[in-house]
């Protein structure tokens, strides 16, 4: 929870967190290595100074401190737990839903917990959907089209196989599809995070709701011209998040394209924690205000009603959460956790 | 200054021009360059390194063509290997530029689109449309109206003077552009200005237009931020 000097409550769920296992021990190869590496680059390069991490921390962390980062020093309520699998590069996988699940099921009222498909495995994928509705009621899906598999370097959300998951989406009420369009980790000339993907599949499958995670950056534009089309495509915020810090003009320069062509109802906020920590982020969130000059220049205002939508009712919508019923449930779990 | 000193300095003013293609700055000032060795026979190896081990291949292709050709026309120059360092491609782009192979001949079974050429010819676009938003927005910071900016020429342009001292590198570069970008050649009564499509811009349409520019610079400081940002990073984990 997030209280605003005047002492209102701001109900923050994070749209975007991992519980990954990227040491040593766990790397399968080079690309193991280098993947997390390069996040440790982001990590390094965007973080205030106060915020950095040692390597050995940033590589494994475990729930523990996932929990304490968010939920106890961080201003987090209820954060969204993303699979990402990388089984080529990791022994284990990165952090899978089933790995994900374990912290899950301790604090179930902190966590929404979604899961992934790669249409790559053909029928395997519509069974897997179908467990992970059966096992962890998911409600959502975090997607990764750049995600190698033998031989392949990719896959695209408009692709046969691809449809016929969503298809199967609609039928078991997974709504939400978070979709990783974001820097160019490319293999060769194929544009993996290209995304004009989403313009199909979101044209296609109108029931559910595609969530581009870091808007699409460094493509901002095509995605905002996808989202004014797509009426059910919305912005994820990690990663465009953490340049509040080093580079504010930019943040605001950013959000100001948001605001005018997505509006304040589709803009999700996400921490990709452990990426950045969600304190600095929502502090420095909230004490924002767009310069006047691009207030002026768009029209548009990051207005304190704008940031409670983007920390956390925007999310609560697109995942049925009550925020009332959920405040209760969070205080019965603290206090039960008190007592135990 | 020795021989070897003079060749040296000599070859890093020739990569000064090569450009990262995503970002529109060059590889020098990136600070990309690791190493140049230069031997008594006009050999030269250039080693450099990119924010990532996983930066597409297709820009660090054109980066290591590009070194590769602007280093050649130095008279004393027999040969040029660029050497990409620790990158998932490594040794195929090393080997592919040093043979004078095509991107398409090294990645052909790998790759969907024929290639660089498009690719280099994308970014230029890019390129030319921010840099005519820092122009513009330089002039109308100036005070210059609409209407006086939609109407210079490209002599008028040149001679044109500012206070920013920024101004003629913005300008230089701009037209620099802008002559690239031409299908013919260029004389002082051409319009200093011209939308991507070549048309005439119009002074009601300039705010519209300047933000249109607007999202493609957001789009490139974004890769500029991350790439300095990652290179750094990159720098210290490797201390």
């Amino acid at each position: 929870m997030y209280r605003t000097k005047s002492g209102e409550e701001i109900f923050i769920i994070d749209g975007h967190v991992h519980n990954w296992d990227a040491s040593p021990e766990n790397q399968r190869n080079i690309h193991g290595k280098q993947f997390i590496d390069c996040f440790f680059g982001y990590h390094s390069a965007l973080s205030p100074k106060e915020e950095l991490w040692p390597k050995a921390k940033f590589e494994k962390y475990g729930a523990k401190t996932m929990y304490r980062d968010l939920f106890v020093d961080g201003p987090d309520d209820m954060a969204i737990i993303q699979p990402t699998y990388l089984l080529d590069f990791y022994k284990k996988g990165f952090n899978t839903t089933e790995q994900n699940a374990a912290i899950v099921e301790k604090h179930p009222e902190r966590f929404i917990l979604n899961g992934a498909f790669d249409p790559r495995d053909g029928e395997r994928a519509l069974d897997y959907l179908h467990e992970l509705k059966e096992r962890y009621g998911v409600q959502g899906l975090k997607l990764y089209t750049a995600e190698w598999k033998g031989s392949s370097r990719g896959w695209k959300l408009s692709d046969a196989d691809a449809y016929r998951c969503f298809e199967l989406c609609e039928k078991l009420g997974i709504k939400n599809i978070h979709v990783h369009k974001g820097p160019t980790i490319t293999p060769l000339d194929r544009d993996a995070f290209d995304v004009a993907d989403v313009d199909h599949a979101a044209t296609d499958f109108p029931n559910l709701n595609f969530i581009v995670e870091h808007v699409g950056l460094p493509r901002l534009e095509d995605f905002c011209w996808i989202a004014v089309q797509e009426a059910n495509v919305y912005g994820g915020l990690a990663v465009a998040m953490a340049f509040i810090h080093s580079r504010p003009r930019y943040f605001a320069e950013m959000i100001a394209e948001l605001l005018f062509w997505l509006g304040e109802d589709r803009i999700l906020f996400g921490s990709d924690y452990a990426i950045w920590t969600p304190k600095w982020l929502v502090e420095k969130f909230m004490a924002f205000e767009l310069p006047e000059d691009i207030k002026k220049e768009r029209g548009v205002d990051l207005s304190l009603t704008a940031k409670k939508k983007i920390l956390g009712l925007n999310a609560a919508k697109l995942y049925g959460i009550d925020i009332e019923k959920q405040k209760k449930k969070l205080k019965a779990a603290a206090n039960k956790m008190a007592a135990d | 200054m020795d021989q070897q000193e003079i060749r040296r300095q000599e070859v890093l003013a020739r990569l000064e021009r090569v450009t990262d293609p995503e970002l529109d700055e060059s590889v020098t000032a990136l600070g990309f360059i690791k190493d140049i060795a230069i031997d008594a026979a006009g050999e030269v190896e250039i080693s450099f390194r990119l924010p990532t081990y996983w930066c597409s291949a297709n820009f660090a292709y054109l980066m290591a063509d590009d070194m590769r050709s602007a280093v050649s026309t130095l008279p004393w120059v027999n040969a040029v290997r660029p050497l990409l360092l620790e990158h998932m491609y490594a040794e195929a782009i090393n080997a592919g530029v040093a043979r004078g192979a095509s991107f398409k001949e090294v990645f052909g079974a790998e790759i969907t689109d024929d290639l660089l050429e498009g690719l280099r010819l994308k970014f230029l676009r890019k390129a030319f449309q921010r840099r005519q938003e820092v122009v513009l927005r330089a002039l109308l910071e100036a005070g210059w109206t609409p209407d006086a900016v939609v109407g210079l020429n490209l002599g008028e342009l040149g001679v044109l003077v500012l206070q920013a001292p920024e101004w003629p590198a913005l300008r230089l570069r701009y037209v620099d552009m802008r002559t690239r970008l031409a299908t013919t050649p260029l004389g002082v009564d051409d319009p200093a200005f011209l939308t991507l499509e070549g048309a005439q811009l119009v002074p009601e349409r300039l705010v519209a237009h300047l933000q249109a520019l607007r999202t493609v610079r957001l789009n490139m400081e974004f890769n500029g931020a991350i790439c300095r940002g990652l290179l750094a990073a990159r720098e210290a984990m490797a201390e």
